[in-house]
């Protein structure tokens, strides 16, 4: 009984909480252009999964970043820019969508803050290194 | 020279990253992720009908002159069972609902309709869920208000509970 039991848990299917939709051709097929693939494959490292959030398109295996990954291979062969397609994807989910804060606002502070806080660095070790002389 | 107020500067940086920290653990995190296309027009689509015997959904079908809902739901979602009942009574207060089926099958969206009911005038069929990229949508399910004009007036997260649908019914009467 108990091995019946464990041959049935093997052959139990996983629930498709995703839903069981077609992937995108393009989502896991590379580009026939190695410059253009790598050119998508950059760009999708630096753009935010909105279903598995804190994972890239590249790294997550949820529908939406394949649904993403197409995306982003189907306007980089239709020649768009990579930092167009991130402005793209930018409209429509925000600031939050990308993993490069842009050189403005909040994210002014951030690119900002280490070069401020290494000039105050300098000036507080310069201060030390004069008491000592 | 005096510099004493200089030995508390360590003490105040500590004390405001210990506040920030606090701050994250009290505040609740916000994990919803809102579309930026409010306000804008309902970008392109034609999506064919999600089961036999639906309409169709195309974005010109929508901003024709009169306001309605647009409700991206899936059958194998959870939330969207339990928001049925909240549709039919919007379709009841004569509210006009099109619906975007997201990677789902013609077979199971037909299942979901006999079970839960089928409050939508169109249902179209988003199998790899480009539509819902286009919409700036995060999951299923979500709710938008679509002006008379065709603009995407307000994103509703979640299932719709009760509570939203009075809500919803002022949203729409608000732009006509």
């Amino acid at each position: 009984m108990k091995i019946f039991v464990a041959i049935l848990l093997m052959l139990a299917a996983p629930a498709f909480s995703q839903g069981i939709g077609p992937t995108p051709a393009l989502a896991n097929r590379q580009l026939p252009d190695p410059a253009k693939e790598a050119e998508a494959t950059r760009l999708m490292h630096s753009l935010r999964c909105i279903q598995c959030q804190g994972q890239s398109i590249a790294d997550s295996d949820a529908s939406m970043a394949a649904t993403m990954r197409a995306e982003v291979r189907q306007q980089i062969v239709a020649g768009q820019k990579p930092e167009a397609i991130r402005v793209w994807m930018i409209e429509r989910y925000g600031e939050w969508v990308s993993f490069e804060p842009d050189f403005k606002g909040a994210g002014l502070l951030l690119w900002l803050t280490p070069i401020l806080l290494l000039f105050v660095s300098f000036w507080l070790a310069r201060g030390l290194f004069r008491r000592r002389t | 020279m005096n510099r004493s107020w200089l030995l508390w500067a360590p003490l105040a940086v500590t004390a405001c990253i210990g506040g920030l920290a606090t701050y994250g653990l009290v505040v609740p995190k916000d994990e919803q992720v809102r579309s930026a296309m409010i306000g804008q027009k309902l970008p392109e689509f034609a999506l064919p009908p999600a089961t036999q015997g639906v309409l169709p959904l195309s974005n010109t079908d929508m901003g024709d002159g009169k306001p309605r809902l647009l409700n991206i739901f899936a059958s194998w979602c959870i939330p969207c069972k339990a928001e049925a009942p909240q549709l039919e009574a919007l379709e009841a207060a004569g509210v006009e609902i099109d619906g975007i089926a997201i990677r789902d099958r013609p077979e199971d969206v037909a299942a979901f309709l006999d079970e839960f009911g089928n409050p939508y005038r169109r249902i179209g069929s988003d199998s790899e869920m480009a539509v819902q990229l286009k919409l700036g949508s995060s999951g299923v399910p979500e709710t938008y208000v679509i002006a008379a004009d065709g603009t995407i007036l307000f994103q509703h997260i979640g299932d719709i509970r009760t509570e939203h649908v009075p809500m919803l019914i002022e949203k729409l009467k608000a732009t006509r």
